[in-house]
């Protein structure tokens, strides 16, 4: 099991009471609510707390984009993972993931990560999304064009990682005359990819395919969306005649480590919370806007609606194994757990949340790296050694029940 | 007298119209808003007496197919013009409302041998520039009826309606392919303005008073940019004539088409 410290750079220090005039955090709450003198300071402490993570034995440290939102202000991840470039020596830099429909010109993005991966000599994990529904708005980007844009967006990025330059590129939605990158990627053929994904079969069905093969990540979900996402990879994956192997799936979840497990939920509440509630929290308007979605899926309107527009409490969400919170024995034991049923390559622990301060997310992150990976570690590689991992078999993952410690 | 259903095939793909009234008779021909032409039924019944009235659902909307050429409005109104010739109408009196304003001049500039007059109900189509106007895609399917409603008593009639499971595909499709036509820019066509001007037809330009989504000062600001059009206001109406105002709607409509071309 490798380790990614995965951050999301809230606006933590938003005015809660002012931003409760408004419906969402995204979008509509104005801009005059951020203050430059504050940003600039969470800017600094978050990158601080991912070099410290590097520094603490995490294999990699991961950024993300979102636009118009306290929930993240990273609309750039290319930046964040520029200014980590050179203050980081051997962890892998994850960008989880860039938004390629959003851009008219993807081959910016191609540029961009060609670059990181150059001056970081090779560490650059490259991540491909769509955005959420709420970039759309943001963005002006057309919803129902995302799909088709974030595939041919894809195309151009890999012909111009991969194609020997100058080329045309001429489809439905880009159009070159000279496709000719400098630099080509550092990574030959190019940096590995990751797909961060709420879980969706249309998205499993493509990353699974034999010509990608790319890492799958499950993000901020359920843990009974989690088994079933990172299986059916598995599965599609057999399927299409091919092993998944174990570092193909990954995990990304908020994680929060005390001494007990009572000092953990007190600590962690209203800032994840906050979190939750505030920071995440949208209209199904925003969240999913016409064409983002196939029409098919947005029969099960409800269901996300219920998911996304509700608030959850901390206790549920624990309850549901959307974020692990507890002492070090708990925390061991809950990783310890998932990756005995389901082999899960990949985890990347989200230690800041929402509103959580500084101090005590660097005892988290350093609760996280001292106790609980060393552990991991050794389990996995004992667990890996001595037995087959359930790859193409998937369905044996549940009878490993046995096998967990203790519950 | 009651709509037929009917199909015609336009560059492969199925398009669904109703029609009624005598063959004999000129040709009202209807372009429905982001909403589907289901509302505008019940006032486009009384012109089918002197007029066949034809009324489509745009490709990707209603009963129409969802063609793999749309892509813009552009390719809406190419696909119009087709029809226009399938049917072999002449001296059409094209009425368009919200999006089917928009859609009947993108139509009307590119070719208008085959019309005779043109109604714009609280039309998209141009830039709004500093005038603001509401967000239909951030607005809820409830936010949708109260904002476009003005009389909050209608609205509330409106939203007791029971809808079918049918109508809510029908609702959910519509949507889809408004977002696909209108996302961005935001209902509207940067270049459309700059070709008005072939609209050398008799243009009457109708808007509610109390519209929220297109306010009243985009209807002006619309009709500034045709000079020879007619501008009719309907008092305390919103953005949807056909339902709040349907008796005035029809009176202005039936002063226009008196009106010598």
């Amino acid at each position: 099991m490798k380790f990614t410290l995965f951050h999301l750079m809230p606006y933590a220090d938003l005015d809660l009471e002012e931003a409760a005039k408004y419906p969402t955090a995204w979008v509509h709450t104005p801009n005059r609510l951020y203050d430059p003198q504050k940003g600039a300071r969470l800017y600094n402490r978050y990158l601080d707390e991912l070099e410290l993570g590097e520094q603490l034995g995490f294999d990699g440290v991961a950024v993300n984009e979102h636009h118009q939102t306290a929930y993240g202000i990273m609309p750039s991840p290319i930046v964040t993972a520029s200014a980590l470039a050179r203050r980081t020596r051997t962890a892998k830099i994850a960008i989880l993931g860039s938004a390629i429909p959003l851009r008219n010109h993807p081959l910016t993005l191609a540029e961009e990560h060609a670059m990181i991966d150059n001056i970081t000599e090779g560490r650059l994990i490259t991540g491909f999304v769509r955005g959420i529904g709420a970039e759309y708005h943001a963005w002006g980007t057309n919803p129902a064009f995302s799909h088709e844009r974030f595939h041919e967006a894809h195309d151009l990025i890999i012909a111009a990682w991969t194609r020997p330059g100058p080329f045309r590129w001429s489809r439905k939605h880009y159009h070159f005359e000279y496709v000719n990158l400098w630099p080509r990627p550092y990574q030959q053929p190019h940096p590995p990819i990751w797909i961060p994904s709420q879980g969706s079969t249309e998205t499993i069905e493509w990353a699974a395919d034999p010509s990608r093969r790319y890492t799958y990540l499950q993000t901020f979900s359920p843990l009974k969306s989690v088994r079933k996402y990172l299986e059916q990879y598995r599965e599609t994956a057999a399927r299409k005649g091919w092993t998944a192997s174990d570092d193909k799936l990954g995990w990304a979840i908020p994680v929060y480590v005390a001494d007990t497990d009572e000092q953990a939920r007190r600590e962690a509440k209203v800032h994840f919370e906050n979190f939750r509630n505030r920071f995440l929290k949208m209209p199904i308007e925003m969240l999913l806007p016409p064409g983002y979605s196939s029409i098919e899926s947005m029969r099960g309107i409800a269901k996300a609606k219920a998911q996304i527009t509700g608030d959850i409490t901390l206790e549920i969400a624990v309850e549901m194994g959307m974020f692990f919170c507890g002492s070090v024995a708990t925390v061991r034991e809950q990783i310890g757990a998932a990756w005995q049923d389901m082999r899960v390559g990949h985890m990347l622990p989200m230690l800041q949340f929402g509103t959580l301060p500084a101090e005590l997310t660097e005892a988290n992150i350093r609760r996280f790296a001292g106790e609980v990976i060393p552990y991991l570690r050794r389990l996995t590689a004992s667990t890996t050694a001595s037995t087959s991992a359930p790859a193409s078999t998937p369905t044996t993952a549940s009878s490993t029940t046995a096998s967990r410690p203790a519950a | 007298m009651s709509f037929t259903s009917r199909q015609v095939s336009i560059a492969g793909s199925m398009l669904h119209y109703r029609i009624a009234g005598p063959e004999t008779a000129p040709t009202l021909l209807f372009l429905h808003g982001a909403g589907g032409a289901d509302s505008a039924l019940g006032v486009l019944a009384g012109f089918t007496d002197r007029w066949q009235v034809i009324v489509p659902d745009h490709p990707g909307f209603g009963a129409s197919a969802d063609p793999e050429w749309l892509d813009t409005i552009h390719d809406a109104a190419y696909a119009y013009l087709d029809f226009l010739e399938a049917l072999d109408l002449r001296q059409v009196h094209l009425v368009g409302s919200s999006l089917g304003g928009w859609l009947a001049m993108e139509i009307a500039i590119r070719d208008a041998s085959r019309l005779a007059r043109l109604t714009l109900i609280a039309a998209a189509g141009i830039r709004p520039g500093d005038i603001p106007t509401g967000d239909l895609f951030m607005w809820s399917p409830e936010e949708r009826v109260r904002h476009t409603i003005a009389d909050p008593q209608l609205a509330e009639k409106i939203l007791a309606m029971p809808q079918t499971p049918e109508q809510a595909e029908i609702a959910l499709r519509n949507h889809f392919t408004t977002a696909k036509l209108a996302w961005e820019p935001r209902f509207f066509d940067p270049h459309l303005d700059k070709w008005l001007h072939r609209l050398r037809l008799p243009v009457q330009v109708i808007w509610g008073e109390q519209d929220r989504l297109f306010p009243l000062e985009l209807g002006r600001k619309l009709a500034a940019l045709m000079p020879a059009a007619r501008f009719d206001v309907i008092p305390g109406c919103g953005h949807v004539p056909t339902v709040e105002n349907p008796a005035l709607l029809s009176a202005l409509l039936r002063e226009f088409q008196g009106s010598a071309p």
